[in-house]
């Protein structure tokens, strides 16, 4: 039994920052070179108090409307955010009473950030074909900008917030999620993290002092090594790509279409000329929303499949890679 | 390689730099244009052209283009 992804449904906050946005904010800025350095028009914000599983929840309330799938039949939920609820419980329990599924169901959190999609994919897979679950729902849904601070114009030119639902089942045609490639190197733990969000940096006085002009970035602050997380990439991504073409015995000639992580156009640029992979079978599509974490994957894939350039019966290959520092990547086809 | 070639390849990456702005001696980081940008096109030319990967504490440790052309060619198989 073949598992495979049956359907995707996104969820974009409404609020914007536009690149015209960004340089009145900050008048050093250039709408070009920002266009130029991330390939990023605009980004979506989710509102004030808005957080993680909101956006994740409104990704799920758009998928039972959007398709003919009842909540009763998923028996898994795997719910991917950085911004989880609370440490305890899981924000996947309090989610599966928010969206209404059944309590038959079983409910994990996986904070994987920017790999959180292939993560996810992998376990969902792994259920399905074990006969451990039929229908596996995985929300990958992130809001960065919470914990951006107002003056990095360097993060906020990178990272939206947006949530996607993605149905994980049975396959009935020749549909399938192939084999996955892991890959973990937490010495690079510190080059992307959000610090003071969590028990080993426990929120203090001072902090909230201090960045009393950010609303006391009360959620942690984002910190990101640019020039090494760049580094890392090219370093990871196409032995990566190599070796989930390896296992599945196929080459790039026999792969449709490209589908990477969306972090930064620039950088993805650099890594489709590395590998040599055509630009007709290379998907970019963060203009519109930017880096959204583990949202960039289904977002790019639903609108591959939307504009007909991911046809039923493409073999896309997949690829995760950002914090931890974490990568994976798997071949589906459609 | 050479670092002439080495300097008129940066220079052609760097399309706001008018040719025969960079020197073997010129501290990069005090260019005008410079920005952290700079530093992963110089990155991702070196992994291009030569195959060699620098990281951010190779930047770092060098401050003028003939001392990122010593590191690449040290690294150069």
């Amino acid at each position: 039994m073949n598992a495979c992804i049956k359907a995707i449904s996104i969820y974009l906050p409404e609020q914007q920052l536009t690149n015209t946005q960004l340089c009145e904010i900050f008048p050093e800025l250039e709408e070009d070179t920002i266009y130029q350095r991330t390939g990023i028009k605009t980004r979506r914000i989710s509102a004030p108090l808005e957080i993680g599983s909101d956006v994740g929840y409104s990704a799920a309330e758009r998928f039972f409307e959007e398709h003919p799938v009842a909540k009763e039949d998923i028996d898994f939920l795997f719910f991917c955010t950085e911004g989880l609820d609370y440490k305890a419980p899981t924000t996947a329990c309090v989610l599966q009473n928010r969206i209404g599924l059944p309590k038959t169901c079983g409910a994990m959190d996986i904070p994987m950030g920017c790999t959180g999609f292939v993560y996810g994919l992998s376990l969902a897979k792994a259920m399905v074909e074990t006969g451990l679950a039929k229908n596996v729902l995985l929300i990958t849904s992130d809001v960065p900008s919470k914990v951006i601070h107002p003056e990095d114009h360097e993060l906020r030119m990178l990272f939206g917030d947006a949530g996607a639902a993605t149905l994980i089942g049975r396959s009935e045609d020749g549909a399938n999620i192939g084999d996955f490639v892991f890959g973990t190197d937490g010495s690079g733990f510190e080059k992307l993290i959000v610090n003071y969000s969590g028990a080993r940096e426990p929120m203090t006085k001072e902090w909230l002092t201090q960045y009393e002009s950010a609303d006391g970035m009360k959620w942690g602050k984002m910190y990101m090594n640019g020039v090494d997380i760049f580094v890392f990439a090219i370093k990871i991504v196409p032995p990566l790509v190599n070796e989930i073409l390896e296992k599945a015995n196929l080459t790039k000639e026999d792969i449709d279409l490209f589908i990477f992580h969306q972090a930064n156009g620039y950088l993805l640029n650099i890594l489709r000329k590395k590998l040599k992979i055509a630009e007709e079978k290379f998907f970019l599509y963060m203009e519109d929303t930017g880096n959204t974490v583990s949202a960039t994957i289904p977002i790019a894939l639903q609108e591959a499949m939307r504009v007909g350039k991911a046809k039923k019966g493409d073999r896309i290959l997949l690829a995760g890679f950002g914090i931890g520092y974490s990568w994976s990547g798997t071949i589906i086809t459609l | 390689m050479n670092i002439e070639e080495f300097i008129e390849k940066l220079e052609e990456e760097f399309d706001e730099l008018e040719p025969g702005t960079l020197k073997p001696e010129t501290s990069f980081r005090d260019l005008d244009e410079w920005s952290s940008m700079h530093a992963l096109i110089i990155i991702a030319l070196i992994d291009t052209e030569y195959d060699v990967t620098l990281n951010g504490d190779d930047l770092r440790a060098a401050s003028t283009v003939e001392d990122i052309f010593n590191i690449v060619k040290t690294r150069v198989a």
